[in-house]
């Protein structure tokens, strides 16, 4: 990184440490902090999505529908969610690779599961064995994402549900005395409302969501525990670090980020309940007009 | 091998006793609920003592957290915010990795020879952590129901004469766990969601001794077939979970046996509190 660090001989102390930050396995590092941002930048709004429509299947008339949402919303409640993400990954992964198969080799006759060994044709996999190394990360980061988004969507969909509960019936029926449409009366009145019900229960999935970003290292993804446990060991199976074990100081790090985004997270989730509760018939809605007045 | 015979060999496997192989081709169905059924031990353990211990501490915990001296107060609330505010998956590194840096011959104390190897065993180390961690989590739940204690019980108490330690062992402490209950239960739950992580962590399976996630992941990783070992953790995990409800719903029925049967707090599951 500097050019001080050309020679290693001259290195000591501080310069050496600063020199030792930036080297290029660093420097990964570092890329993996905003792997971690990314995933819950792109994480956070597939959830939401996944969680409304649960939420909207589980209050539907439709018995099937219904069951699904219900179905959906319930998953994450007796199972731990470990157990999913675990699941889901090598799932997704022989599900669409399954799907590959069936439309590019239709006369491919060998079993797909043949005793111990789940084979596909060559055409069908998924990123193909060709595609240079940047696919395949790509491939697994968005296997992540998306395993990551079905279960904090079913945990958003049981969040989302509730609120949808809590409004207020009176205000349903008023809308529908003036003649709104079952479709109105969920845009119009329903959904503008749910949010300030919604968002205890939001800020709390949001501050777990951030909470389970280290076990994209269980799916494979190189992000900060990886390299973590990468960088702290005393050596790797190609080469010696020149420092003893160092994993506790970089774990140390680790913790001390997440320590810090969560209390961050927590001051601004505290200011936008502020400004959502304004003009809103809650209790909390009350106080900050009575704080006006 | 028959299934009898399976369950013969490898029930007690998580533990150490029985065939201390594990199959390694032909896997059949008897075998992957039998391992895994043994894997469950660890779990219920975890959970059991972690929460047992837990509890205890946690009631400190939320009474110092109440505390009007700062010099109490303050080291409750960091404790609290240390444990909730960072990924149990990293505090269990972490702990591994300061339980390794003790020394390995033991530390002298006043002659004695204090052994320090058995604390990054999983056993006793993870189960340390797990118990720090569901103290801070239900600490908030037991300030929370604190705070929520009606004004009024506390005057009429206050009335009848009763202070000090009376009026916290007859009136406050009742009330605060009578109120935190609903919300304990599911602390409860989500703990032992969270044991499927210790072995997934820092902490190694000594010869392959695991928990239940551990053998299903590993007959996942052996047959490349995620359809049959992990609904079985499921299916175990399910029935755990109502056993825990069935039995948490008793206790609270229980606390609230004074009040008019459509007043008691409900027991309902809210996932907010898991790590």
């Amino acid at each position: 990184m500097f050019e001080i660090c050309a020679d290693p001989k001259s290195l000591e102390g501080l310069t050496w440490l600063s020199c030792y930050l930036t080297s290029g396995k660093h420097m990964n590092m570092y890329w993996a902090f905003g792997t971690v941002l990314l995933l819950l930048a792109v994480t956070a709004p597939i959830a939401m999505l996944f969680g409304f429509f649960g939420a909207m299947a589980a209050r539907s008339q439709f018995f099937v529908l219904r069951l699904i949402g219900k179905g959906y919303t319930g998953m994450v409640r007796g199972v731990p969610d470990i157990v999913f993400f675990l699941f889901f990954v090598i799932a997704l992964d022989q599900g669409i690779e399954y799907l590959m198969h069936t439309v590019r080799c239709p006369d491919w006759t060998d079993p797909v599961r043949n005793g111990l060994e789940f084979r596909v044709c060559p055409e069908a996999k998924v990123p193909l064995n060709s595609a240079p190394q940047v696919v395949h990360q790509f491939y697994g980061f968005m296997l992540a994402v998306l395993t990551f988004a079905l279960v904090f969507g079913a945990f958003a969909a049981n969040v989302l549900y509730g609120a949808m509960q809590a409004v207020p019936r009176a205000q349903l029926e008023t809308a529908e005395a003036y003649g709104l449409s079952p479709a109105q009366v969920f845009r119009r009145i329903l959904v503008p409302q749910m949010w300030v019900y919604a968002l205890p229960g939001l800020s709390n999935l949001w501050l777990i969501l951030i909470k389970a970003t280290p076990l994209l290292f269980l799916l494979g993804v190189q992000d900060i525990v990886y390299w973590a446990r990468e960088l702290g060991s005393a050596k790797t199976q190609a080469f010696d670090y020149p420092h003893p074990d160092w994993r506790l100081y970089y774990f140390l790090a680790l913790l001390v980020f997440y320590l810090a985004f969560t209390r961050v997270s927590e001051i601004v989730l505290a200011r936008i309940t502020a400004r959502l509760s304004k003009g809103q018939a809650t209790a909390a809605g009350e106080a900050l007009r009575k704080a006006v007045i | 091998m028959t299934c009898w015979e399976t369950i013969g060999a490898y029930a007690f496997r998580s533990i150490g006793y029985g065939e201390r192989l594990l199959p390694r081709s032909d896997f059949t169905l008897c075998q992957q609920f039998t391992l895994i059924g043994s894997g469950l031990i660890w779990n219920i353990y975890f959970g059991v003592i972690a929460l047992a211990f837990g509890f205890v501490l946690a009631n400190a915990i939320a009474f110092a957290k109440a505390s009007h001296s700062p010099l109490v107060r303050k080291p409750a609330e960091w404790f609290i915010f240390l444990f909730r505010g960072s990924p149990l998956f990293i505090q269990f590194f972490l702990a591994y990795e300061a339980l390794q840096m003790l020394p390995r011959a033991g530390i002298d104390v006043f002659g004695i020879t204090v052994q320090t190897a058995w604390t990054t065993k999983a056993w006793a180390g993870a189960l340390f952590v797990l118990f720090l961690n569901t103290a801070a989590y239900s600490a908030e739940i037991f300030h929370g129901a604190l705070r929520s204690i009606p004004k009024g019980d506390l005057e009429a108490a206050e009335a009848y004469g009763l202070t000090g330690f009376a009026k916290f062992r007859r009136i406050q402490w009742p009330t605060m766990l009578r109120l935190a209950w609903p919300a304990y239960t599911n602390e409860a739950i989500f703990l032992f969601h969270s044991t499927t992580l210790v072995f997934f962590s820092g902490f190694p399976a000594f010869q392959q001794r695991g928990d239940a996630l551990y053998y299903a992941s590993y007959f996942a990783d052996k047959t490349f077939n995620p359809f049959v070992s992990y609904p079985i953790v499921a299916g175990y995990f399910i029935a755990l979970t109502l056993l825990l409800i069935w039995l948490f719903s008793a206790i609270n029925a229980r606390l609230n046996r004074h009040l008019p049967s459509n007043m008691g707090g409900k027991i309902r599951l809210r996932p907010q509190v898991i790590r």
